[in-house]
């Protein structure tokens, strides 16, 4: 049935890749907002320093706890810092580790994965193995003995993330590999005189990427997680930088006495900051897939 | 009166550039106990009509206008509490491709009791040997056993015997059909039309068949009406349609159909007709195939694919490969191609072993470029992600020393060569049609000037009027390049049009090997006559129309 509807379209010009984005956006409105609040995040990430009222790691003992007013918007904390402006400042170091983790987790993960669906065999046994062992472990748990062996940094949380977060990607790009390893235009490349892994790299991988398009985002969402959560429990990002797991930490001990602000909000920054990911998933998708393209 | 009548319909697809009207007001009546066939080619809206009656429009789809009723009952306004009555029930369907209309991880047993429970035409008790009638009904040997069986592990004829029985479970009184036949072999073919013909007339039943095959609507159904672009231009009795055919277009569809007696320029319109083209032949032998084998290893034990064939191409021959599927037609061209490595055997390529370089490293080796291969299913044989351009180029960049813009110029070249619109080469895969893509697949394949050209059934998905230009395209451009064809086909009649010398395949075995023509009209082996007869046989032209003008 989509052929009626392809052969009666008059042939028009070829859209280029800004066409379709725009045209992304403006057919669903979801991505539309899922792609203004990631340039609220990255807007807060590139200049968030340069915009904030006051410095983030300034104390003023007199101003201590105060809830949100006009001067101070998300309020004070117990060392009279500014609650929002340690909220936006925080932005670019929280992007910063799950963008890096994602990025290397996704490159090792591909580049496993690849090797595990093309070439099969007990190359693709000795790696399914070694993944099932990473999945063996409660991820979290995995993440915190790798920080608390590697050392307490901030490098290192991005390698711990990145470890629990292969297998995902290696799982994935190995089955979208295996499924073309076959495929007509596989066959194709190999008799226009494409090496193994010229197929593989140039041919077969770039077809996986819309799946994986999902697959970043909903991770760049648990990896913002992953790295709060591994800060609130004291692992990784250490006081008095500004980070929203720790502030998240350190706000909770006050709720009981009533000073709710201090880890709202930055409870909140997380939220807006994984919701985004999320929504942006199918959006990233349809506009790296060309058969959106018509 | 009767049973189905459709007056003024008109479907309309609302995408991405507006609403595009697919069928554009068709009116069409179906009486008891006929078989109607609706023919016509792809986007000519005969899927989009049947899909319509029964109200299971893709999304975006919507019944614009006209009136839909069957058997008194406005199909129109009823809700859909009320058509889920009616499918199944009153009217089933069959479709085009049987594996995929079956849920795959459930026995087929299953999926025939689901009807009848739906239909509440069978109770818990006696669900389970309705379903073994139903499929005893479709004469499906040892219909017991076959209860249990999943869709993998049926051929594909046993699959869509299995979708008819489930059509037929609940005695509908109109069954439609849409292409019940396409990809299936051409013995499965007549196996499955005589049955579902026999069953129509054993239960008095009315049709729907949907083809592109005229020849087939004409052996099979009682009228026929053709359609083009979302409107009926012609509607008579099928042997008259195919004989005396008043509007061009149908004229055109007859002319296209591969038949005994006519020449490949005869498929064209007359206006479209050039001079045969000379072809030079030289008697030295291109590629030898001696003994050539191939067994693969399966889960139960060795699978022999090919069991030693031999056979000789000479420069500047094109000789034809028939057979149905899993005969060894395939594996076969994929080690002449050199994308798999033969068990034992010698491939002999202007006097070279071409079997000492193994498969994986022939990508690399300087003969690369003399051996090329047009795919069968031209959309899964290009990279989704790569535009006409790309894909045509693809070759040339790899195995030739060409500098961007000559490459460029060069992609050019080939594409008015074989015939594309130069503006198309930056349109993605998705976005041409069948007859275009494979236009830019046979470039991409003469991109290099290959000597050997393998083609696995270049046309089988294609259209009849773009199956006889590209069929005419590659006799000019064997003509003008002296290549060397292999034709792999299922369709004898093709072949007959392209090829000097056929090879008829059975289990991995030459059955027969001999000049087409001869091969065609006195077959020596009863396998090759059971092909030729199965083959839909299209009425001859009686009144003078413009081939016979000619």
């Amino acid at each position: 049935m989509t052929d009626v509807v392809s052969n009666s379209v008059p042939p028009t010009r070829n859209h280029g890749a800004l066409d379709h984005f725009l045209y992304v956006l403006r057919s669903n409105p979801v991505t539309l907002l899922a792609f203004m609040m990631l340039a609220v995040l990255l807007v807060a990430a590139l200049v968030g320093p340069a915009i904030t009222p006051y410095d983030p790691l300034t104390s003023n003992a007199a101003i201590a706890l105060q809830p949100p007013s006009l001067d101070h918007w998300f309020g004070t904390d117990n060392l009279g810092r500014d609650v929002f402006s340690r909220v936006i400042v925080a932005t670019r170091l929280d992007l910063a580790i799950s963008v890096a983790a994602v990025a290397l987790s996704f490159v090792i993960g591909s580049l496993l994965g690849s090797i595990a669906g093309y070439w099969g065999g007990w190359l693709d046994s000795v790696l399914n193995r070694l993944f099932d062992t990473i999945m063996a472990f409660p991820l979290f748990v995995l993440a915190m003995g790798i920080v608390a062996a590697l050392g307490n940094t901030v490098e290192n949380i991005v390698y711990a993330t990145a470890v629990i977060n292969i297998p995902f990607y290696a799982r994935l790009v190995r089955a979208e590999v295996n499924i073309r390893r076959e495929a007509g235009f596989t066959q194709a490349a190999k008799l226009s005189g494409n090496s193994d892994i010229r197929v593989l790299a140039l041919h077969i991988f770039p077809n996986a990427l819309p799946p994986m398009m999902v697959q970043v985002s909903l991770n760049l969402g648990w990896a913002i997680l992953n790295a709060a959560g591994l800060s609130f429990i004291g692992l990784g990002v250490r006081p008095p930088t500004a980070e929203w797991g720790i502030m998240v930490a350190e706000g909770a001990n006050f709720i009981v006495s009533g000073e709710w602000w201090l880890a709202l909000f930055p409870g909140l920054a997380l939220m807006f900051a994984v919701f985004t990911f999320n929504l942006l998933g199918d959006g990233l998708r349809d506009i790296v897939d060309p058969r959106q393209r018509t | 009166m009767s049973l189905v009548s459709i007056k003024d319909l008109k479907v309309s697809f609302k995408t991405r550039r507006g609403n595009v009207q697919a069928v554009r007001g068709i009116s069409l009546e179906v009486a008891k106990g006929e078989v109607l066939g609706i023919v016509g080619e792809s986007g000519s809206g005969k899927s989009v009509t049947s899909y319509a009656l029964m109200r299971l429009l893709d999304k975006g789809g919507s019944i614009s206008g006209g009136d839909l009723s069957y058997g008194g009952i406005d199909l129109k306004a009823a809700s859909e509490n009320e058509m889920k009555d009616l499918r199944g029930r009153e009217i089933s369907m069959i479709f085009q491709n049987p594996r995929a209309a079956l849920n795959p991880i459930r026995k087929v047993g299953h999926q025939i009791e689901d009807v009848l429970c739906r239909h509440a035409k069978a109770t818990r008790s006696n669900v389970r040997s309705e379903a073994i009638k139903a499929l005893e009904a479709v004469k499906i040997n040892d219909a017991e056993q076959r209860y249990d069986a999943y869709p993998f592990e049926l051929s594909g004829g046993m699959c869509q015997r299995v979708v008819i029985a489930i059509a037929l479970a609940c005695d509908p009184k109109l069954l439609i059909a849409d292409e019940p036949t396409t990809g299936l072999d051409i013995t499965t073919q007549k196996a499955v039309m005589d049955l579902i013909t026999e069953l129509i007339s054993e239960r008095d039943m009315s049709a729907l068949v949907i083809t592109h095959d005229l020849g087939l609507a004409a052996q099979y159904c009682d009228r026929i009406v053709v359609m083009k672009d979302g409107e009926v231009v012609e509607e008579g009795q099928s042997d008259q349609v195919f004989t005396a055919p008043k509007h061009q277009y149908t004229l055109k569809l007859v002319d296209a159909t591969p038949r005994i007696g006519v020449s490949v320029r005869e498929l064209l319109l007359p206006d479209q007709r050039t001079p045969f083209p000379e072809l030079k032949k030289v008697d030295l032998p291109l590629l030898e195939v001696r003994d050539l084998t191939k067994t693969f290893q399966g889960k139960s034990g060795p699978v022999h694919a090919v069991k030693g064939v031999s056979f000789t191409v000479k420069k500047g021959q094109s000789v034809g490969l028939v057979g149905e599927s899993g005969c060894g037609k395939s594996t076969t061209s994929s080690i002449l191609a050199r994308l798999l490595d033969p068990t034992s055997g010698e491939v002999l390529f202007n006097g070279e072993d071409l079997s000492k370089t193994p498969a994986r490293k022939f990508s690399r080796d300087p003969r690369r470029a003399s051996i090329q291969m047009v795919f069968q299913d031209a959309t899964d044989s290009f990279n989704p992600r790569h535009t006409a351009r790309q894909i045509i180029g693809e070759p040339l960049a790899r195995l030739t020393q060409m500098a961007r813009k000559q490459r460029r110029s060069r992609v050019e070249e080939l594409a008015v060569l074989v015939g594309l619109p130069v503006k198309l080469l930056d349109r993605f895969p998705h976005q041409l049609s069948g007859g275009q893509k494979a236009r830019v697949g046979i470039a991409r394949a003469i991109a290099v000037e290959p000597e050997f050209l393998i083609l696995d059934e270049p046309t089988a998905a294609l259209d009849v009027s773009i199956q006889a230009v590209v069929l005419n395209l590659l006799v000019d451009l064997r003509a003008r390049l002296g290549l060397s064809f292999l034709f792999v086909s299922h369709d004898l009649h093709v072949v007959r049009l392209l090829c000097d010398e056929v090879i008829v395949m059975k289990e991995g075995k030459i059955v027969e090997a001999g000049a087409a023509e001869q091969v065609m009209t006195s077959p020596t082996h009863a396998y090759t006559r059971t092909l030729l007869s199965a083959a839909p046989h299209p009425p001859i032209l009686t009144v003078p129309t413009s081939s016979a003008a000619e």
